[in-house]
């Protein structure tokens, strides 16, 4: 993520604001934005921010706003936009509930790195803390779940807050940010002479902007040396847009490469070179070659527990290197030999310079030997199913989503068995295509999601892929999507089940399915036509091709597509709590089906 | 810890302690020479690789300004005790004798009690605690440890 720091505002915009205004809080609100360079508000008013409203209102349409049905789509909404075009995502919403409801998605944000500003409302300064309507400390909820918050509790610190704000969630580790704003700093009858502030000062705040050369050099090194090497990258290469230098360091090095649900499409998925998604459900190959290689190398990836499997069996051969912006993911869950702090984009710029002069290459031999093991991994097809069911199964849908749109599509998902096919069936070639709640795993992410998404591009074909429990989580939000016409498809795989935890309660629990099954759902198509959208049902495997065809063809219309799929499928492979890569579950063959 | 003077500050940094499930064994903090900064001195306890994660978590913090372990030189560290005993009878000699030994001060006098004051490394503190005949201990009041840096670097900014 670039810093705006070092650019500052434009200097056409600085000349203007030279002359100083008298503006009021909220007026200074909206103007903070439209200098920030922002497109799109989403929003929904309330008491506290009505002051901030009517700014935004006189303004016209110097900023969109997108009213949303409910402020976790707001922040949800804000996220996808972020996360699809790489600028910063913004919010507004009310004191009190409207801060509560927009908690879920500012957590989302901060557990996926993901910069947005969420501007609250608050009761004016006088009645704090006195347990005034709509009052919470939303400083202090929010806590937990920001990169960082302020209370501004003094209208000439406004300006300076939101530019501060904006710059604290982009640069570094990005990350959400809270700007809390008491209704009276909003008051339309105090106006104070306004500056956007082109230079910042925050002595307590300075990310690195460069990876230190002398280790940059010795992992160039320890890759030259390695036998069986393997690249693991993850959301940080798709967050610092590493994806092209990335993409030539692979290439040019010859090694495997795998990456996290989150880093899906910083490196191509379709090269041959790439071996498929790790942990938990991750490939056979890539997992297996993460368990046996002698150089591990991290790139903007966190060694999340959903990938490391047990610690204690991580890639026990590896000498590791870890490069990533925040000096605390190092070493926090597993102790590397190479840290690396820095931007990755440059330390893999870096990395690809150090390699270039050294005219050094890899050892070939032991090179070859390591692919011609991959590639025995490869053949035991550890993503096969069934392809002759009579059952749509939750992996050909994703397999013909892909076949219909060409592989071009920004793809949201929600959180369950649909965002793993999705993630294992869907190759993508970009990155920012595949977007996802990784961290958190928000149920309700992706539909708000893919309204940012199709905000942030417009031409663009988005889907949001989900289930029918995730989805009814923010379904309110199908109204928005009438609202501002975005044309975005649902592709809803319906098996009447929370697929994981069913998938989890059969493995873990002796089939016990404890409150698993979505009884009572609605009709799907009956509902998005009550929204004005228009709703397709398919049952059959042997129609769904055609249904999807029809559905992207409609390229101005919302569709959702209740697509009903096998309900017993579970996602394989599967690493098992307590497992290492090398103990994975494989997808039960032909025979073991037939005996079951 | 230099930390910048802002409400919200402490809370982030105990916040975090608590959200990451650090100990925090005893903390002082109050205002510097320079206005803008609070100081913290922090006692945790944990081995080599969650110390070093702790100091990287609040170092990321924004509020923070400046780290320094000082288990990791050579180091200076007080700390403030007041305790009112019962003094009565033949206690009221061998409490003032004990706090003589200890080069500590009598504050506040009554019939029946003193205060005294005493600072020094914790460790003394303890052993003040436990010199005390049993059961003459009325209340215990201790500031916790606040540390320095031997020599003439200094923890500024």
């Amino acid at each position: 993520m670039q810093s705006h720091l070092a650019d500052g505002p434009d200097p056409n915009e600085t000349a203007m604001a030279a002359e100083r205004p008298l503006l009021s809080g909220a007026e200074i609100a909206i103007q903070a934005l439209i200098d920030e360079g922002v497109e799109y508000v989403f929003g929904y008013p309330g008491g506290a921010v009505l002051h901030i409203y009517d700014a935004l209102f006189q303004r016209g349409d110097a900023i969109k706003h997108v009213l949303v049905r409910h402020e976790q789509g707001a922040t949800h909404a804000a996220d996808g936009y972020a996360r699809a075009t790489g600028k910063c995502g913004v919010c507004l919403v009310t004191s009190g509930p409207g801060a509560t409801n927009a908690v879920t998605g500012i957590a989302t944000a901060h557990l996926d790195s993901i910069p947005l500003v969420v501007i609250t409302g608050q009761v004016p300064t006088p009645v704090i803390g006195s347990d005034a309507f709509q009052e919470v400390d939303t400083v202090g909820i929010t806590r937990p779940c920001v990169k960082h918050n302020f209370l501004v509790k003094r209208l000439e610190d406004l300006a300076e807050t939101i530019r501060k704000a904006f710059y604290i969630a982009q640069s570094g580790r990005p990350g959400p940010v809270v700007v809390d704003i008491p209704k009276d700093v909003t008051d339309p009858n105090v106006k104070i002479p306004y500056v956007y502030p082109r230079d910042l000062n925050i002595r307590s705040y300075n990310p690195a902007k460069r990876g230190h050369l002398g280790q940059i050099r010795k992992a160039v090194e320890a890759m030259l040396d390695a036998k069986r090497p393997i690249f693991y990258t993850g959301g940080g290469a798709v967050l610092d847009d590493a994806a092209a230098p990335l993409t030539e360091l692979v290439r040019a090095l010859g090694f495997p490469i795998t990456s996290t649900l989150m880093g899906l499409g910083a490196y191509p998925m379709t090269d041959k070179q790439f071996l498929g998604m790790l942990g938990m459900h991750g490939t056979y190959e890539a997992n297996m070659a993460m368990h046996e290689t002698d150089c591990l190398i991290a790139i903007g990836a966190r060694f999340d527990d959903r990938v490391t499997g047990k610690i204690e069996h991580f890639c026990p051969h590896a000498e590791i290197i870890h490069v990533d912006v925040d000096p605390s993911s190092i070493s926090k869950n597993v102790k590397v030999q190479v840290p690396i702090v820095g931007p990755v984009g440059s330390v893999v710029t870096d990395m690809l310079s150090i390699l270039r002069e050294s005219g050094g290459r890899p050892d070939q031999t032991a090179l070859a030997a390591w692919w011609e093991q991959i590639d025995a991994w490869r053949g035991i097809d550890c993503m096969r199913y069934d392809r002759s069911s009579p059952m749509i199964k939750p992996q050909f849908a994703v397999e013909t989503l892909y076949k219909v749109t060409n592989g071009d599509l920004y793809l949201t998902s929600d959180v369950g068995q649909h965002q793993m096919f999705a993630a294992q069936f869907y190759p993508f070639d970009k990155p920012r295509r595949w977007i996802n709640s990784g961290g958190l795993g928000t149920m309700g992410f992706g539909l708000p999601a893919a309204m940012g998404v199709q905000l942030g591009h417009p031409d663009a074909q988005v889907a949001c892929i989900s289930g029918e429990a995730s989805i009814l989580m923010c379904i309110q939000e199908m109204a928005t999507c009438k609202q501002y016409s975005l044309p975005i498809k649902v592709v809803l795989l319906n098996n009447g089940y929370m697929g994981m935890v069913r998938q989890w309660q059969e493995f873990f629990y002796e089939s016990r399915y404890a409150h698993s099954y979505v009884d009572a759902l609605p009709d799907f198509v009956a509902l998005a036509q009550s929204f004005g959208h228009v709703g397709m049902r398919v049952e059959q495997p042997d129609q769904l091709e055609s249904a999807m065809r029809e559905a992207f063809a409609m390229k101005d219309r919302f569709v959702f597509l209740d697509v009903i799929v096998d309900p017993s499928e579970n996602v394989y492979p599967m690493i098992c709590a307590g497992k290492g890569h090398h103990e994975m579950e494989l997808p039960p063959t032909m025979s073991e089906r037939e005996l079951a | 810890m230099l930390v910048e003077n802002e409400a919200g500050a402490l809370s982030r940094i105990a916040g975090l302690f608590s959200a990451r499930g650090y100990n925090i064994e005893s903390l002082t903090v109050a205002a510097t020479d320079e206005a803008s900064l609070s100081r913290m001195t922090l006692v945790t306890s944990g081995n080599d690789d969650i110390v070093e994660q702790i100091k990287k978590q609040l170092n990321k913090l924004i509020d923070v300004v400046k780290l320094q372990d000082l288990a990791e030189g050579e180091h200076i560290e007080r700390e403030m005790m007041l305790i009112k005993v019962k003094a009565a009878g033949p206690d009221r000699e061998e409490l003032k004798r004990l706090t003589e030994i200890f080069r500590a001060k009598i504050i506040d006098v009554t019939d029946a009690s003193y205060i005294v004051e005493l600072t020094g490394a914790s460790r003394k503190l303890d052993a003040f605690i436990g010199a005390v005949p049993e059961g003459l201990i009325t209340e215990v009041v201790r500031s916790g440890p606040t540390g320095i840096l031997r020599g003439a670097k200094g923890l500024t900014l």
